[in-house]
């Protein structure tokens, strides 16, 4: 499982980037993987408001539908539109793959970092 | 084998029309460019066309079809005999009430007939199938809390072991939808539903027994919390098989029910089926029904639009002649042969389960009612068989897959629902056919993921079939 340093982590699985005043959203390799290959995304648009655990996109596998969850409150400022044509760059390359980057935020979750979040992922992979 | 664009020769036809003895005259405006490319066959090539594809497809009546919450049943032919009296099927759904006594009769039986079933108090026919019942049932709903100015409630609360079409109905009334975790036991969290519950709470949707096979025992304090916050509780009628003639989901508390008539009440299902999803409901929320009301007395019958009427949701009175097999089915079982439905249902599922429990791990290891789940998710962690392998290799053993990867709180799931209409002979063969491919997965684990060796298609490439869905016939040109 690759869990790069320099980013944080959340509960549901989504990978945060700042960079710039703005936070890059997308989803990490351990959820990928569980997902399987996806076939189909969807996208929230620009200026869209964001909540802390509320779905902002969907992700689509031949087994199932499930929901991404924002793990900070703020504005979608910018959405990677190229992954609804190449859903798969998000199994081949998870951590380039940004869903969107937002701006205006005003809260965020508990991010965990990347042995943090490692941890956490060894600990539900056993739970299972 | 060829399609149907493959076969035949220009300009080949199966009839020859008479010449045409009138001006012809067609308004220029709607007139295509180009004739369409339609396939040009004899009526031999088009009678073997379709008896090839026939001869692909596996019903019930080709063999053992555990398709988990689906209820395959064996759909009994003296319903299509009654189906296709000339009374029923020579009629319009435009003729006059007058002169369609017998088929208003049939709905007003069969709405009597399920609501005591049921337990509710009057239903509707026209949703077409399971999640049209949804939608109508939870229109019901919203009518209901629209009409009390009790605009606020905007959640609809579903667990996370519902069907999908549960949220995606929610949704699709608008409201939220409010995603419940199920307890470790597979039911109903009681503790996180009551803190779930609020001012905005519109409902909950739930199925009894549930897509793990199992009975939600606390099911009259679940609706009361429902019902104490303000909302309604709906009843997806999708496992109404496992309980039917025994227990009744308006006395558990629901306020609205649909049922699937091609799953509990043994019409044809898939393929278009065509479906029926009536919808019941307790008579407070009666008025709000869609469609017509058959209403007065014995050949005096008239259809009747409900007092507040929320629309139609489909032409007309429904998929009428799959109501008359429903009600054929209801009719022959009557009230004595209608709880050895359920009964045998959940005889059967426990006995599989019983004797496959020691090769096969059961995701809840408790008895269960209509059907049972189990879990490959160990064996794919050790790098074995997974729940997609050993369905293909049913397929070699002529027999249809369980249900897969469902319900999503079991990972790798397998479920099995073998329905009432399995003999033991039956059953004893799957589960030693299924014990040998246990044994085979343990010796051999690469043959079963070779599976399927003798069907006429192996491992379809799913991901490529949605990434790059080609669903027309390309006529020579490049498909890329």
């Amino acid at each position: 499982m690759n869990t790069p340093g320099n980013l944080k982590y959340s509960k549901t699985h989504e990978w945060v980037k700042t960079e710039g005043g703005l936070t890059e959203i997308g989803i990490t390799d351990f959820a990928q993987d569980a997902l399987g290959d996806l076939v189909f995304v969807n996208l929230p648009e620009a200026g869209d408001t964001l909540s802390v655990g509320e779905a902002f996109a969907d992700v689509e596998s031949v087994k199932a539908v499930s929901d991404i969850y924002s793990p900070v409150s703020g504005t979608v400022a910018e959405v990677n539109d190229s992954l609804l044509d190449s859903p798969e760059s998000i199994n081949s390359d998870p951590y380039g793959a940004w869903f969107i980057r937002a701006s205006d935020v005003t809260a965020t979750e508990d991010l965990m970092d990347a042995e943090a979040y490692e941890a956490f992922c060894e600990e539900e992979a056993a739970k299972e | 084998m060829k399609t149907v664009f493959e076969w035949g020769a220009p300009g080949r036809r199966c009839t020859i029309l008479p010449a045409l003895d009138v001006e012809e005259q067609l308004p220029e405006a709607p007139l295509r460019d180009a004739a369409p490319r339609l396939p040009e066959m004899s009526e031999t090539e088009v009678s073997r066309h379709y008896t090839e594809l026939a001869g692909q497809v596996f019903g019930v009546n080709n063999g053992f079809y555990p398709l988990g919450s689906c209820t395959m049943k064996y759909n009994p032919s003296v319903n299509e005999e009654m189906a296709r009296l000339p009374g029923f099927t020579g009629v319009h759904p435009l003729q006059e009430d007058e002169t369609v006594q017998g088929c208003l009769s049939v709905l007003r039986t069969a709405e009597e007939y399920l609501c005591e079933v049921t337990g509710m108090d009057a239903v509707t026919f026209q949703p077409a199938a399971g999640a049209h019942g949804e939608f109508t049932g939870l229109l019901l709903i919203k009518s209901y809390h629209t009409e009390r100015g009790d605009l606020k409630r905007t959640k609809m609360i579903v667990p996370d072991s519902a069907h999908g079409t549960n949220p995606a109905t929610a949704t699709m009334c608008g409201y939220d939808v409010v995603n419940l975790a199920s307890g470790a036991d597979g039911l109903v969290d009681l503790e996180a539903l009551r803190a779930a519950v609020g001012e905005d709470t519109a409902g909950l949707m739930l199925t009894n027994p549930n897509t793990c096979g199992l009975f939600e025992k606390d099911i009259l304090e679940i609706t009361k919390i429902i019902h104490e916050a303000g909302g309604l509780v709906y009843y997806d009628g999708a496992n109404l098989n496992g309980i039917i003639g025994v227990a009744r989901p308006g006395d558990m508390g629901f306020d609205c029910v649909h049922m699937n008539l091609h799953k509990t009440f043994s019409t044809p299902h898939g393929g278009g089926g065509p479906g029926s999803g009536p919808v019941g409901c307790k008579e407070f929320l009666a008025k709000y029904l869609p469609g017509h009301r058959v209403t007065g007395d014995t050949g005096a019958l008239r259809r009747e639009r409900a007092e507040q009427c929320l629309g139609d949701m489909r032409a007309f009175d429904g998929n009428f002649l799959v109501v008359v097999r429903a009600l054929t089915y209801l009719l022959m079982l009557g009230k004595e042969g209608l709880p050895e439905i359920s009964k045998n249902a959940v005889l059967n599922a426990n006995y599989m389960m019983s004797q496959l429990k020691d090769v096969y791990p059961m995701a809840f290891d408790d008895n269960v009612y209509h059907e049972f789940v189990i879990t490959m998710e160990q064996s794919v962690k050790r790098g074995g068989v997974s729940a997609m392998d050993i369905a293909k290799t049913l397929l070699d053993h002529g027999m249809h897959p369980p249900t897969m990867y469902f319900p999503l709180i079991v990972h790798e799931a397998l479920m099995v629902e073998p329905t009432e209409t399995e003999s033991k002979e039956t059953l004893d063969e799957v589960i030693r056919v299924m014990k040998e491919i246990h044994e085979e997965a343990q010796r051999d684990p690469e043959s079963i993921k070779a599976s399927p060796k003798k069907a006429p298609i192996g491992r379809p490439d799913e991901v490529t079939a949605a990434r790059n869905p080609i669903i027309r016939y390309r006529f020579g040109e490049e498909t890329n």
